[in-house]
């Protein structure tokens, strides 16, 4: 059964055709071709799908795409401020944070939604805040370079 | 935190061993760089892989006549679609394929070998009607008994796997057909007359399980055959050229119809260096007339790709009292999986590799299974026949009450030591790794309660290959790079750099991209560590081309003699002052007089890069066991390798971290589980549980740099060396934090549980198996 979602993405109200049994991230990679949000799942263990629903990172591929009704919903080609990246997104370039880059949109949600909340993040609590985004590639250590400068950085002094 | 240490005073490089960010960065960060399932092609169809059940069956028949008239499905295939293959090994990355086996495992033909393998594909119109085809495919199978141990599988009563595989490498050959595809030997020396000679031995055995090389992205890809049979594969692959020649292969068709384009790929580390996917959405999109993209799912990737291998490994090694190893023997027996062509022949090789040794024995025997045919993992065979010789190593040293370090260092392989596997090495860091590891903050800070510290040491070959590179210059005087190599960890950031060196221009000048198969010359694939080596020594090449034209454009219009041109800092020049006056050019200047003195300028290399060499690395890991829950935790780690000469430190040090962390997964918690009918009991993130961010450590990293003479700026492979000593490091960390030696991978809790409770209840520290 197909039935028409109504939600704000990236800050856009949109209309979205979609089937009962879809997911928010089928939703967003297959029906209006947002593929930044990857899959390497599908079951919610790697986070490779992390979104803003409400401000709250979730994995897309388990909500409903019927749930997003009325949410607010924010994917990684949402995040940059303009033609300005995100202090998360400029630090994980500079620092080395992203190498195959697959699992690289998730952890910019997941940061991005930690320093929302904290501007000044110990390690632990970097560390926890993507412990839900699985990267194979970098050992984690550049990541967690990359979130703490981008707190003690511009981000912290942003509006 | 991040040291170097350097062996030799360098040659001042500009652009070469600073860190300017990637220039696929602002892409990946913001969700724009195309990974393999984020292209599309109007009017496609859904790809999807009916799979067995069985571990071990026979096929006796398909019958897909419902599935063929369901709407919505245009074309299934099946092994009626494949014509059948001869025996023939062809080089991918560091293993070897066997045709005859690769169209079996892309689709299974007499048997199915394994949980998971392919039986038949369909496409449809929708994801739905695809699944609901599969439904509808009838298969006729006899189940026949499975086997999954190597050891088992070697026994005389097992079932057989392959009813005419007969075991190479024996003399005589047997008459009866085994589940060993071949025996191996290396033999250096006498071991016998160093056994004698020893004051120590020390024999274990050990047994690692199989572990996936667990990339993120899974398997993806999106084919298109045209009316006229010319096909484009847009697909997630280490190496596009190896896809091309193994579907062209299988489907008989002509290479230059085939047209791959790699993806952005989200990560490999050996696994995606084989084709699972391809060769069937090209038969399919030949049979629909429509392109057909394929996607596997995790529990696809966890079922029917990969892993590398599970292992048992017996080691003996024999020393004399100051540490000095007298012999050494080692019998390796790898499983396949479910086609012959596991790693032990590499595992053999590297066994004893960090070692200057003069006896030395290693068998290696290559056992296929009922399991998914085993794909390269990251120094592929390594890992498993190190960290046992090197657990060996860290167990004589407690005995004769030595220095882990000294006691490798008293060992150590040297420039002129002779390996076991042939060649001599040219210079080698492995001293130098030592000797920085016994001088780091970490190797002599204290330790907490319940924590120990352990080290290893690790070798990888490197490779280098046919490689192709071209260096176009825009009439703007920026330049446009293409390699062939997939950029599997900041290739194209590290090309730019060497090409930015070379030609003295700014690094942002520089565009880099993987181009497709029918735009360059051939490339073998990322394998190896080989890319940056290979890549880069055909990128320095074609920069001097490039400059070696520019001289020759520069002659013409000054109108002198070639020989009265050279190129100095980044410009041509007038040679000397009976040149003439000319102002020096740059690139930018050269651009614009491209056209009226010979037409547009390119510097091509394609080459068969010679003169990789092997990197070593020591790792120093601190473990804490938790004596409630017999958890450990790594609370501290160091990986000290060399690069060579490090292009960009930063992703020098993430080829590192990374392949470390990888190890730790290994070391603790990373294991294939099945069920008694041979089926895959974890096939998840959840359950085959990786390292997570709060599971790890900061990992430091010292880079050592003793440069390899034959590559034009020193460079080293170093992306696979990491994964090989973090395990037997953890071990022995492991060891000195719960006083229990294992000889099992994973250390999982209730393993050193048990084995802590063993040795209370022994009253001494008694290893365990």
């Amino acid at each position: 059964m197909n039935s028409v979602i109504r939600c704000e993405i990236n800050g856009e109200e949109r209309e979205v055709l979609a089937d009962g049994r879809d997911t928010l991230l089928d939703l967003l990679r297959d029906r209006i071709g947002l593929t930044g949000t990857k899959e390497g799942c599908g079951n919610g263990n790697c986070g490779t799908c992390t979104v803003l629903f409400d401000g709250e990172p979730v994995n897309a591929c388990l909500v409903l795409a019927g749930e997003a009704s009325g949410a607010r919903i924010t994917t990684i080609e949402g995040i940059a401020h303009g033609n300005v990246l995100d202090a998360v997104q400029q630090a994980l370039i500079t620092h080395g944070g992203t190498q195959c880059g697959f699992c690289t949109p998730g952890i910019v949600i997941s940061a991005v939604a930690l320093l929302d909340r904290k501007r000044a993040p110990t390690d632990d609590e970097i560390r926890h805040a993507i412990a839900g985004n699985l990267c194979r590639c970098t050992g984690y250590d550049k990541i967690v370079e990359a979130i703490r400068s981008a707190a003690s950085s511009s981000r912290a002094s942003a509006p | 935190m991040q040291e170097r240490v350097k062996k030799d005073p360098e040659r001042e490089f500009r652009v070469v061993g600073t860190r300017p960010i990637r220039p696929d960065g602002a892409d990946k960060v913001t969700g724009r760089a195309k990974f393999g399932a984020d292209f599309k092609m109007a009017g496609q169809l859904v790809g999807k892989v009916l799979r067995s059940p069985h571990a071990h069956a026979r096929i006796k028949g398909i019958d897909v006549s419902k599935a063929a008239v369901l709407p919505g499905v245009k074309a299934i295939v099946t092994r009626d679609d494949f014509k059948d293959q001869g025996s023939e090994f062809v080089p991918a990355g560091e293993m070897l394929v066997n045709y005859r086996d690769v169209v079996r495992n892309v689709l299974a033909r007499e048997k199915a070998l394994f949980e998971g393998h392919p039986i038949a594909a369909v496409a449809a119109t929708s994801e739905k009607i695809a699944r609901e085809a599969l439904r509808l495919i009838k298969v006729d199978y006899e189940v026949l008994p499975h086997v999954l141990d190597a050891v088992e599988a070697m026994k005389p009563d097992a079932p057989v796997l392959h009813e005419d595989m007969i075991t190479a490498g024996v003399t005589p050959p047997p008459t009866k057909a085994s589940n060993v595809a071949k025996r191996i030997e290396f033999v250096m020396g006498d071991i016998q007359k160093g056994f004698k000679d020893a004051d120590v031995i020390v024999e274990r055995e050990f047994n690692t399980k199989p572990v996936h090389q667990g990339y993120i992205e899974p398997h993806a890809v999106v084919a298109s055959v045209s009316e006229d049979g010319s096909a484009e594969v847009w697909v997630t692959t280490q190496g596009h050229w190896i896809v091309r020649a193994h579907c062209a292969r299988l489907l008989g068709w002509d290479i230059s119809k085939i047209r791959v384009t790699a993806s952005e790929i989200g990560g490999g580390f050996g696994g995606k260096t084989v084709v699972y996917l391809e060769p069937l959405a090209l038969a399919l999109s030949k049979k629909a007339r429509k392109p057909v993209k394929m996607v596997m799912n995790r529990e696809e990737v966890f079922r029917a790709s990969g892993p590398t291998s599970g292992a048992n490994i017996w080691v003996k090694i024999g020393a004399k009292k100051d540490g000095r190893i007298v012999a050494g023997e080692a019998i390796l027996k790898y499983q396949a999986g479910a086609f012959q062509g596991s790693p032990v022949q590499p595992g053999c090789m590297c066994a004893f590799a960090p070692y200057d040794l003069e006896n030395v024995k290693v068998v290696g025997y290559d056992v296929v299974t009922n399991r998914p045919k085993v794909a390269a993992y990251r120094a592929p065979g390594g890992p498993i026949s190190e960290y046992a010789v090197e657990s060996v190593v860290d167990e004589i040293a407690e005995q004769l009450g030595l220095d882990p370090i000294e006691m490798r260092l008293k060992n150590a392989a040297k420039e002129g030591t002779k390996a076991a596997y042939g060649p001599k090495f040219g210079p080698i860091g492995l001293v130098e790794g030592l000797e920085a590891a016994k001088g780091s903050p970490h190797w002599n800070a204290p330790l907490g309660k319940n924590q120990g510290r352990g080290i290893a040491a690790g070798f990888w070959f490197n490779i280098g290959g046919e490689t192709t590179v071209s260096l176009q210059l825009n009439e703007d005087g920026t330049l446009s790079l293409m390699a062939g190599t997939p950029d599997v960890g900041g290739l194209r950031a590290s090309l730019s750099m060497m090409a930015a060196e070379e030609l003295g221009v700014d690094v942002a000048k520089v565009r880099p991209i993987i181009a497709d198969t029918s735009s360059l010359g051939y490339n073998f694939l990322t394998g190896g560590s080989r890319s940056t080596f290979s890549s880069g020594m055909a990128t320095v090449e074609a920069a001097r081309a490039m400059i070696k034209e520019a001289c020759v454009r520069a002659s013409k219009l000054w109108e002198i003699p070639l020989d009265a041109v050279t190129w100095e800092d980044g410009k041509v020049r007038p040679a000397g002052d009976n040149a003439g006056k000319h102002e020096a050019m740059d690139l930018g200047d050269i651009a614009k007089i491209a056209g009226k003195t010979g037409g547009p300028i390119v510097g091509y290399s394609a080459i068969t890069a010679h003169g990789a060499a092997p990197s070593f690395g020591v790792h120093i890991a601190d473990a804490e066991v938790d004596p409630e829950t017999g958890k450990t935790t790594i609370t501290r780690y160091t990986v000290i390798q060399d690069a060579g000469k490090a292009v960009h430190p930063a992703y020098v040090e993430g080829q590192f971290q990374g392949g470390a962390a990888q190890g730790i997964g290994w070391a603790l918690n990373e294991e294939y589980i099945y069920d008694d009918n041979g089926r895959l009991e974890n096939p998840g993130f959840l359950d085959y549980r990786m390292p997570v961010a709060s599971d790890l450590p900061m990992i430091d990293t010292i880079i050592v740099e003793v440069p390899n003479p034959r590559h034009p700026y020193g460079v080293r492979g170093v992306g696979e060396t990491p994964i090989v000593p973090p395990m037997a490091a953890i071990a022995a960390a492991v060891k000195r934090a719960s006083g229990v030696r294992f000889f099992e991978l994973p250390m999982s809790p209730p393993k050193i549980l048990a084995g802590m409770k063993a040795v209370k209840a022994n009253g001494g520290a008694k290893a365990t198996t």
